[in-house]
Formats: C-alpha cells, structure tokens, sequence
C-alpha cells in the first residue's frame, strides 16, 4: 500500500523550502508533489464513488418500477426518441476522446492542441446539451411532463389494443426527468470546470510535471459519461424489438 | 527549542497565532475547524436538548396537557433530526476527528484544508436552513420522514427540513472523503498501518460509512422534495408507488448512519481505556479489522427498520440473520476492551469514568439489538419505548459518553488547560445515574406497550414516565456542569502539560495547545502502538521526535 | 503517477489506445442500438448492460488511467463502491422479489 514514507524522508533530506521553490503550486502541507497529486488523485475517485451512490439510489427506484410496470414502461420507453438518445451517447464518447487527448498534450508540452481539446470537449458538452433540450421540448410538447398537464396515452408494445396505465407511465417519465436532468446537471458543473480548466491552460499553467487539475477534471467527465452510459440503455431501449 | 511567545509569554501555538473574527472563519487549521465545529454542535445539541426537556415535560402526565398533539409530533420529529443531523454525526469526527486524526499521523493539516473549511460552512448552512424551518413551523413527519405522510399529507415544513439535511449531509461526505486521503497519504514516515491508533481506524471506517451511505439519503431526500412538490407518484401508493420504496432508499443510509455514530466514540473508548490501563490494546488487529467489518455489515441490515412494515416475510429473515451477524464485530471489541483492562494498572480519573459507562450502557444499548433483530420479539416491541430506549443507549449512553470522554481525555492538548478533575469525575457520575434514570425505565414501558411517539398514554404508566423524566433533568444537569467547567478553565485552568497523562500516540508530542502546523520536524515513527511500557518504564525517557 | 514522467519514455505513445478505445466505444453504442431491435426475450436487457458495462469499464481502465495506475487502491475504491451499488440493487431486491411469494 502506497504510503509517503520514502518520498517524505527524501523531501526531508533535501528540506521542503527546495520541494516549494521548484513548484509554487505545491501546498504547504503536503511534502512532496507526488503526495499532493496522489491525494488529488484518490480525493476525486472517492468523490465519484459518492456520485456513484447518488446515481444509485436513483437506479435502484428505476430497476423496482421497472420490474413492476414492465409494460408500461416499456410504452413510455418507446414515445422517447431513442436515435437521438443514441446520438448523445456518441457526443460524450467523443468528448471523452478530447478529454484524454488534452491531458496528453499538457504531457508533451502542447499548448494548441491542449487548447483545441479542452474547447472541443466544451463543445462535445454543449452539443449534449442541446440534444437534451430538443428532447425535453419534444417531451412538453406531447405532455409527457409529470403533472398537472400529464397525459399518456399509448399501447403497450407488443400488446395492441392494450393501453399504457398512465399513472405508472409517470413514474418513468418522473424518474427518466430526475436522472437525466441531475445528469444534465452535473454535465454543466463539468462545463464550468472545463472553462476553469480552459482559462489556466490559456494562462499556461500545466507543464508536463503538473497538470493535476487537468486529470481530475478530467476523471469527472469521464464519469458523466459512464453515467450516461448506463442511462441510455436503460430509458431508451427497453423492448425496442416490438 | 524556543517558541515566540504570546502576550502573556504564552508560547505561540494555534489558538494566539493569529487573532480576529476573520482568521477564524477564513482558517484552513484543521485545528480551528474542529473548535468551530465545537461550537455549532454544542449550540445544537441545546436546541436538540431543549426538544427533549419538552417531551419529557409532556410525558410527565398520562393526558396531553402540555402542547398540543400537532406540536408534540413536531417536537420528537425536530429531537430528532437535530440530534441525529446536526449533533450526533458530526460530533467526533468533526471535533476530535478533525482535530486529532493529522496530528495522530504525524501530519501538518489534512489532505484538504480548504475543503475541511467548506464542509463547516456547509453545516453551518444546513443547521441556518433547519433553523429556520424550525421557527416558521417546523417538521412533524418524525426524522424518519416516512411516507406517504412527508410527501402527500403533512402540512409543515417538510421541503425545508429535507433540503437543510441534504445541505449537512454534504458536509458529512466531504469530511469523510478527507479523513480517507488523509489517513492514506499523509502518514509520517515510520506511520504504517499497524502501527496507527484505533482511534484512526475507527475514523477511516467511519468516513468509508459516511462516503458511501450519505448520498443514498441524499437522493432520497431529493426524491421526496420531488414528490411533494410535484406529486410524481414515486412514493405515493395511489399512483402506483411504493412507499416501503422510500424505506429501504431511507435506511440504507439511515442504518449505517447509526454506526457513524457509534465508531468513532469506540475509537475514542480505547484510546481512553489503553492510556489508563497503561497497558498496549489487547488484540489490536482484531479491534481494527472489527472497525472495518462494522462499516462493511452495518450496510447489510437495514430492513430490520421494515420487520413490520410490509416487507416479505424471506427478506425478513434475510435481514434478521444478517442484523445477529453485525453484533459480532461489536462484541469482538468489547471483549478486547475487557481484556485489556484486565490486569491493568486503572486510574480512575473522568475520561475512563465515561469510558467505563460507555462499557456498559453500550453493552445494554447493543445487547437490545439483538432483542429487536428477532423476528418473534420485534413484532411486540416495534414503535415501543424499547426501541427509544434501545438506540438511547447506543446514542447517549455509548456515542455520547464517548464523546464526553474524548473531550476530556484531549481538553489539555486542546486548550492549554487542566479542567478541574473533581469536578468533572462528579459531573460522569452524575450524567451515567441520570442516564439510566432516565432510559432503563423506558425498555420496561416499551415491553408492557407503550408506543413511542405518543404524547398521552394509559395512567399504569405514569410512575415509569416520572422516574424517566426525573432522570433527564438529573442527566440534563450531568450536561451542563462539564459545559461550565471547561469555559472556566479556558480563562482559570491550570495551564496544561504537554503530556498530562503521559499517553501514547503523537499527538502528545505536541506542546499543547499545538503550534498551527503541529510539529516542527515531521516525526520518524518507530515504535508500536501503545507503547505503554516503554512509556512507564523507569529511567528510559522517550526521546521526543519534535516539541 | 510520478513514475510517469521516466517510464514514458520508453513507453510508446497512447494514442493507439485512446483512439482504439474510441472506437470500440462508438461500435459499443451501434451494437446497443441495433441489438435493442432484435428479440432477445428476457436476454434484451442483459446484453444491453453487458455492453455497457464493457463501455464503462473502458472508459475507467484506459481513459481514467485505472489500468496504469501504480497501486492497488484506486481499484480497490471502485471495486468497492461497485460492491456497496449492487448491495444496494441486490437486498432490495431481496423484498421485491418475493414479496409474492407469501
């Protein structure tokens, strides 16, 4: 298990004041950069695992209704549009792709592309964004919003003549706008971290021995995709066959 | 090695460093923070307090007399949440977690500073929110905020109370997550993880509970503020949801919630009862894996809150079982405190008083869990004062006088100061009778069937009422003597040693109170744990690692 | 982490990988898409969470550096937390699945 013990004793024998001058952004409490980047690092993992559970209580009211109200959602499942759903999962995939590319290129010293990355990753989000408006407004439209002005009215896939029961029809649409809009949300919270990344990588503040924020910001991201990973499958392609 | 002086030709240390109302509430000192802290969970627990005096005013006649039976729901609910929320959870890692994990490790802060600042400011926000919703109407859905009654048919301020636990319950995640990183990447070099004190691996399985538990209820209570304000049908059985949905989401956060509270206080317990044994923790691996196993179960039984609830009778049984197994590790500890006092050489001074009432009413408080993880006893005593009293003794009786204990065990290393000993052995003496006063009477009301929760009850049951709320104001007065004693002693104590008990653990080679970077030179760690021995050992001195 | 800095140079570039997992994920999304239409009967959904649970694990393994990291522990994080997830998913089933039964 990976303790500070030699890197500190290391840090001893050359006095920290030598660790601090070479680094400005080493923090006067840890006594070596490794250190600080390796709580870095371990600090935002344990944060996703928090976001884990929180996604995960979510998944785990999803799964019961899911298994109570087949059908029915089943039905509600299939009034979302799964082609654009789709096309969302492709612009995060991408958008992981510039991520790491950036984080590369702060490790060989690359400026422009670094740039060009973080910007294009921005770019990836808001496209998601987007996406996800024009399906939420496509979701106002038909009254698909739970409600007051709620209304479903559709068959049961694969059983025709046999209509959807509104009421649980609701629950998904509750459950498909609390997940992906608490998705959404965290996507912002990754724009807003990703423009803050922008702006110091502009400043040049990354060289190739530090460029922790960018990692972690980075770990974040991929975690919205890995979230959304899951959710696509699950709200837009339940029993598609039919 | 001479320390500039204060003022008074105090040396320097973290409390005179720096001086002003901003340099506490811009502080990134670990050891600040957990005085903050000190200070908003004390403001807490009176208000969490002031709740109980009036439910056990109430109590004190079989007719409802004192409020009315709207107000007396409100009272137990905000009891409650105070307690549970914005006392009960905080209170050791924030306090004595916060202040004593670097400094145990040989580190200067922990791994986060700033994000320890945050994660008060988060509370502070949260307990303002609770506040606030207390005195615009307050909450009467009881802490467990069941539903359907939360979303669909109470008409107080349950949004509120929910989102000022959301906001806390941040507060909870963040310190949890830096305890880990700390405890994983800031040990002194020497520090390997055998050689840390059980009270840092107490606080690691505490923090793994709170990081993984926490934002369950977190999206739970997101899910309630939805349901109520929207009328999803997600909870509500009309529109095809499922309210026992709301219990397990609930209590698997609100079951290993319980052992947030109770760990940390055992920590403290055994750091208290190897200093005055003078002897080194019998089967120390056993007491660290314990802590560990407590957290990993303690997520494995939370329908045991459902037993009656409409939960099948299989899960049931599958929740029993595992409910039987969580003791174990529990058991293991308390065993492994017994052995070590045996043969040891026991002072009695006020933190091993606490900590031999934590021995006890811990015992009492974990033995009538298992009473109520029996299917068969359960039926009868559920939403009895069994229960009440079952889980008082594990809060009050266990976490509490842990927490009591800590703070005078480390309240020399903290303020400088010697708080007077007389005292404060009366004022343990004083909150364990008072204690008992007040909670054994009320596993004899649970079991003949009073229901908690209720403000009126049949008269055959008012002798035991009486006796319990004599009790409280006997344990309420237990409270507020060591309130007093410590003030006084911040301003009349006898300055304090830099190791009155000549304990073990790093900590203690600190000046106290501490400088704000705690040691001068990281220390270089080569001895056990405990090393009690050479610690008593005549003519051998402990050559000091940093002053 | 630091061991980065010395040991890439002898390492050859990334960028294979990372564009080769790129790839596997897009194919991974088409696959999902596609499969969706076929009637698999109860085996529609786990095929679908088998491939995004490849999805993810590639993400984490190659674009979040768990496959490189140097200690045991970020590993030990997720895997834990996966366990903590499935507990969660899992005993609650424990009721729901039987519920009926009695």
């Amino acid at each position: 298990m990976h303790d500070s013990s030699t890197a500190a004793v290391q840090s001893n024998a050359s006095g920290e004041a030598h660790a601090a001058a070479d680094n400005p952004a080493l923090l006067h409490h840890f006594a070596t950069e490794e250190q600080q980047r390796d709580s870095a690092s371990l600090g935002m993992w344990i944060f996703l695992a928090t976001e884990v559970m929180f996604f995960g209580g979510l998944f785990c009211a999803y799964l019961i209704y899911r298994g109570w109200y087949f059908g029915d959602f089943a039905a509600a499942s299939t009034s979302i549009n799964a082609a654009l759903g789709g096309a969302n999962t492709a612009v995060l995939i991408c958008s992981s792709l510039t991520v790491v590319l950036a984080i590369w290129a702060a490790q060989t010293s690359q400026r422009g592309l670094l740039l060009a990355m973080l910007a294009l990753t921005m770019l990836f989000g808001c496209a998601f964004l987007g996406i996800k408006g024009i399906e939420y407004k496509d979701k106002f439209d038909e009254h698909h919003v739970p409600g007051v002005s709620f209304s479903f009215h559709e068959e049961i896939p694969g059983h025709p003549g046999q209509y959807a029961n509104p009421q649980h029809a609701q629950i998904f649409f509750a459950l498909y706008f609390i997940m992906t809009g608490l998705h959404a949300l965290h996507m912002i919270i990754g724009l807003g971290i990703f423009a803050w990344l922008f702006w110091m990588a502009w400043k040049g503040r990354f060289t190739p021995e530090y460029h922790t924020p960018l990692e972690i910001g980075g770990l974040y991201w991929h975690f919205v995709d890995i979230v959304w990973i899951y959710l696509f499958p699950l709200l837009y392609l339940i029993d598609r066959h039919r | 090695m001479a320390t500039p002086s204060g003022p008074q030709g105090e040396r320097e240390n973290y409390l005179n460093k720096h001086y002003g109302v901003g340099s506490w509430l811009l502080t990134t000192d670990h050891k600040r923070i957990s005085l903050l802290y000190l200070l908003s969970i004390t403001f807490f627990f009176f208000i969490g307090g002031f709740f109980a005096l009036l439910i056990r005013l109430e109590l004190l006649t079989p007719a409802g007399d004192l409020v009315q039976a709207d107000t007396y729901n409100k009272l137990f609910t905000m009891h409650g949440q105070v307690m549970v929320f914005f006392f009960l959870i905080p209170s050791i890692p924030a306090v004595l977690g916060n202040f004593l994990v670097p400094m145990m490790i040989g580190a200067k802060d922990l791994a986060f500073p700033r994000i320890n600042l945050l994660s008060w400011y988060l509370y502070v926000i949260g307990g303002v929110m609770m506040l606030h919703c207390m005195l615009t109407g307050g909450v009467d859905t009881g802490w467990t905020f069941y539903v359907p009654f939360s979303t669909a048919f109470s008409n107080t301020k349950v949004i509120e109370a929910g989102l000022a636990i959301f906001v806390a319950g941040f507060s909870s995640i963040l310190t949890g997550l830096n305890f880990i990183v700390t405890i994983h990447r800031m040990r002194a070099p020497g520090m390997t993880w055998s050689r840390l004190p059980l009270f840092i691996w107490a606080h690691y399985a505490t923090s793994i509970i709170q990081v993984l538990g926490t934002p369950v209820i977190a999206i739970t209570l997101v899910l309630v503020v939805a349901e109520r304000a929207l009328h999803l049908g997600i909870f509500d059985p009309k529109l095809g949801g499922d309210p026992l949905l709301f219990q397990h989401l609930f209590w698997f956060y609100s079951h290993p919630a319980v052992y947030i509270m109770i760990l940390p206080s055992m920590g403290v317990v055994t750091e208290i009862i190897a200093c005055f044994s003078r002897k080194r923790i019998f089967g120390y691996g056993f007491v660290a894996f314990s802590s560990i196993a407590i957290a990993v179960f303690g997520f494995l039984v939370w329908a045991h809150h459902m037993f009656v609830a409409g939960i099948s009778v299989y899960a049931a049984l599958v929740f029993s079982i595992l409910s039987y197994a969580v003791a174990v590790p529990s058991a293991v500890k308390v065993f492994n405190w017994t052995a070590t006092l045996y043969k040891g050489s026991i002072r009695y001074d006020a933190p091993m008083l606490y900590a031999f009432g934590f021995l006890g009413l811990f015992t009492i408080g974990g033995l009538t869990g298992l009473f109520l993880a029996c299917l068969g006893i359960d039926m009868h005593v559920h939403d009895t004062y069994f229960v009440i009293a079952h889980f008082h003794y594990i809060m009050v009786g266990g976490a509490l006088m842990g927490y009591l204990g800590g703070m005078h065990f480390w309240w020399p290393k903290i303020s400088g100061k010697l708080y007077p000993e007389g005292w404060a052995r009366l004022a343990a003496l004083i909150v364990f009778i008072g204690f008992n006063l007040t909670f054994f009477p009320q596993f004899i009301l649970g079991y003949l069937g009073m229901p908690r929760r209720y403000y009126q009850y049949p008269p055959e049951f008012q002798v035991l009422n009486v006796l319990s709320t004599a009790g409280a104001t006997v344990l309420g007065i237990g409270y507020l003597l060591p309130m007093i004693y410590f003030l006084w002693s911040m301003r009349y104590g006898k300055p304090a040693p830099d190791n009155p008990w000549n304990a073990a653990g790093l900590e203690w080679k600190t000046q106290s109170p501490p400088t704000t970077f705690n040691f001068e030179e990281e220390p270089v760690v080569t001895w056990e744990a405990y090393n009690y021995e050479e610690l008593d050992a005549p003519q051998k001195q402990e050559v000091p690692v940093a002053r | 982490m630091s061991d980065h800095s010395t040991s890439d140079h002898s390492k050859s570039s990334p960028l294979p990988t990372y564009f080769g997992v790129w790839i596997a994920l897009l194919v991974g999304t088409f696959l999902t898409y596609e499969i969706a239409k076929i009637d698999l009967g109860v085996f529609n959904a786990a095929v679908a969470l088998i491939i995004a649970t490849t999805k993810a694990l590639l993400v984490a393994l190659f674009f979040m550096h768990l496959k490189g990291a140097h200690e045991k522990l970020l590993k030990l994080v997720v895997i834990s937390t996966v366990f903590f997830l499935f507990l969660l998913l899992v005993l609650s089933m424990a009721d729901y699945g039987t519920r009926l039964w009695s």
